[in-house]
């Protein structure tokens, strides 16, 4: 009777901690959350209620007017801001065409290379890899001088495939060390079984390792994406105009000399995080399952 | 780097089938498109712009001679915002990745244990994951913004007396204004590895400590934190990279400035090529501190191919 209640008082126990645990986790997730609410909040306010003193915190009405500004829509407020005389559609066009082009050919490239590190042994093959490893390590600024100038020579600057072409030797290397790693997690003996049954190993891949990688590449395939989608340095120096004009560089458009549009800035902001934000709450569990089974164990 | 003398692992000792030529065909197909781009892309511009740190070579001029080690010589010892710049990098980087490995720790703890609405938790925790750094650091730029701001709205607001604190100006502020961005953008990467690693643990270890009574916290130090080790290597050499190249965030926030007081290698390197015309010089520092990441990347990154080539596939 005793180890009974006892027993019951520790279950109790156990419960008020794990809820005291929730309690904090949601405190700490709603606080880091902030930030990135605020951007949201901030997209669909009235301009009126945005830089006033005292800070209004709730807004009273809510607005898609920032949004149809950056359209080219009319709202009451008009065009105000700096949002009406962005290119948003073509900004939109670009860097879609570039992060999804950018994504497909570099996992394609990746996972080729990935297999081949996970399943061949060759001389040099540590230090190839290190190489390609060492590229990773090269900061977009440092790239851009030389690309900036070798670039303008072959007529790449400005142009579409000059920044898939280089989106796609930025993300091949972190892709072939997932998929590496991510092969290295399917037994080898499934390849030698197909190949035993007659297949080519071009077939054992094709057929075996590269369906059950998949998954894999589908965690791949979002870091691949938001480095793409995201990234700013190697963009701003390469499209000098809106022809190729992805959305990082330009959300300078919105900082005046003197006053900056920040409503604006929010509004492409958002249009910029929802397919990120669709695509990772899509794939967040896959992407769980992909790391857990291998690809960053040491 | 021709894989010239390869062999097959397993196949090549039972294989009567596959001929080693046609093996070596398909090594040089899955490995040559990659070549080719990583050659053409990264490769051959960093040769040119090896080539251009030893030229007085600048946008605005169209000739350009050869000069030497001069900008070299002219960095290591005639220019102290450089060695206070690379100081501040490692400083900052240093700062950034082991609070983020601890923040990242315990939040990916609390998150490992959740039973119900983890894929929201788990969403909601990526969103900076999601945003462009260049937006985090309009966003901070923003939030820190003396006049105009969230934060001191927030401590009027609180306090009821309005506080015009100038984040992004002040000596130690503006650095701590940085490394706050910078931490808020990097930390959901440490939890989703180190709670991968949490969830991929084995659980008899765990069963048959509690079976000995073990205490939470030795449970933790002795079981979870020594298994957690590749994981919590790789996100650290992962962030250390992403950190050494910081750049974006910095750069809208504070460009370096005001006076050089946040001033990371990076947005120095911009400053010199594109806002003060010593494009070679710029390529000369960049060169030297890309030697530098080579060496660090290629010291965590033999360990961890070692340990996982050496390791096998359990």
């Amino acid at each position: 009777m005793a180890a009974f209640s006892s027993e019951r008082r520790s279950r109790r126990r156990t419960r008020t901690s794990d809820r005291l645990r929730n309690a904090l986790l949601w405190a700490i997730v709603i606080v880091w959350f902030l930030p990135a609410l605020w951007i949201i909040l901030t997209s669909v306010r009235l301009r009126t209620e945005i830089d006033t003193h005292p800070p209004i915190w709730i807004p009273r009405t809510l607005t898609l007017d920032s949004y149809k500004i950056l359209f080219g829509m009319p709202t009451p407020e008009g065009a105000f801001g700096l949002g009406g005389s962005i290119p948003v559609a073509q900004y939109a066009r670009n860097s879609i065409v570039v992060a999804l082009v950018s994504t497909a050919i570099a996992i394609v490239v990746g996972t080729l290379a990935g297999y081949a590190f996970s399943r061949f042994n060759f001389r040099g093959k540590q230090s190839l890899f290190l190489l390609f490893m060492l590229g990773r390590a090269i900061p977009g600024i440092a790239l851009s001088l030389p690309l900036f100038v070798l670039f303008a020579r072959v007529k790449l600057s400005d142009t579409l495939p000059g920044l898939i072409l280089v989106y796609v030797a930025l993300t091949i290397p972190f892709t072939a060390w997932l998929m590496d790693g991510f092969f290295r997690a399917i037994p080898e003996e499934l390849d030698d079984a197909a190949r035993i049954d007659g297949c080519s190993h071009w077939g054992a891949f094709w057929r075996v390792a590269l369906p059950l990688a998949l998954p894999g590449a589908a965690a791949s395939a979002i870091f691949a994406f938001l480095t793409c989608w995201n990234e700013f340095a190697l963009a701003s120096t390469i499209t000098r105009t809106p022809k190729s004009r992805t959305f990082p560089p330009a959300l300078f458009e919105f900082t005046g000399q003197f006053v900056s549009d920040w409503r604006g800035m929010t509004a492409m902001a958002v249009l910029m995080l929802i397919p990120a934000v669709v695509f990772v709450a899509v794939i967040q569990r896959q992407l769980m399952e992909g790391l857990t089974t291998g690809a960053t164990k040491g | 780097m021709t894989p010239t003398a390869m062999t097959q692992k397993s196949v090549a000792t039972e294989s009567g089938h596959s001929s080693s030529r046609s093996e070596k065909r398909l090594l040089w197909v899955l490995l040559l498109p990659a070549v080719l781009f990583m050659l053409f892309v990264i490769g051959i511009p960093m040769v040119y712009s090896f080539y251009l740190s030893f030229t007085d070579f600048s946008l605005s001029s169209t000739t350009h001679k050869f000069i030497g080690l001069q900008n070299y010589i002219q960095l290591l010892t005639q220019d102290p915002l450089f060695w206070a710049s690379f100081g501040r990098t490692v400083l900052f980087m240093t700062l950034a990745v082991n609070i983020e490995f601890l923040l990242g720790l315990g939040i990916a703890q609390l998150m490992a244990k959740v039973i119900r609405g983890q894929g929201l938790l788990r969403t909601l925790m990526m969103m900076p994951m999601m945003f462009a750094p260049i937006l985090v650091g309009f966003q901070f730029k923003w939030f820190f913004n003396a006049q105009i701001g969230l934060v001191n709205n927030a401590l009027f607001t609180i306090t009821g007396e309005p506080h015009i604190i100038a984040w992004l100006v002040d000596r130690p502020l503006g650095f701590i204004a940085i490394l706050i961005a910078e931490i808020w953008m990097g930390t959901p990467f440490m939890v989703i590895i180190l709670e991968a690693g949490i969830l991929s643990l084995p659980t008899e270890p765990f069963e048959a400590a509690e079976v000995d009574g073990a205490s939470g916290w030795s449970k933790f130090k002795m079981l979870t934190l020594p298994m957690l080790m590749p994981f919590i290597y790789t996100a650290m050499a992962i962030r250390s990279l992403d950190l050494a190249r910081a750049y974006d965030v910095v750069q809208i926030m504070t460009g370096g400035g005001p006076a050089n007081r946040t001033e990371l290698i990076w947005t120095y390197v911009n400053r010199l090529a594109f806002g003060q015309h010593q494009f070679a010089l710029a390529t000369a520092m960049s060169y030297i501190t890309v030697l530098l990441s080579f060496v660090f990347t290629w010291y965590l990154f033999r360990n961890l191919v070692k340990s996982r080539w050496a390791g096998g596939k359990d």
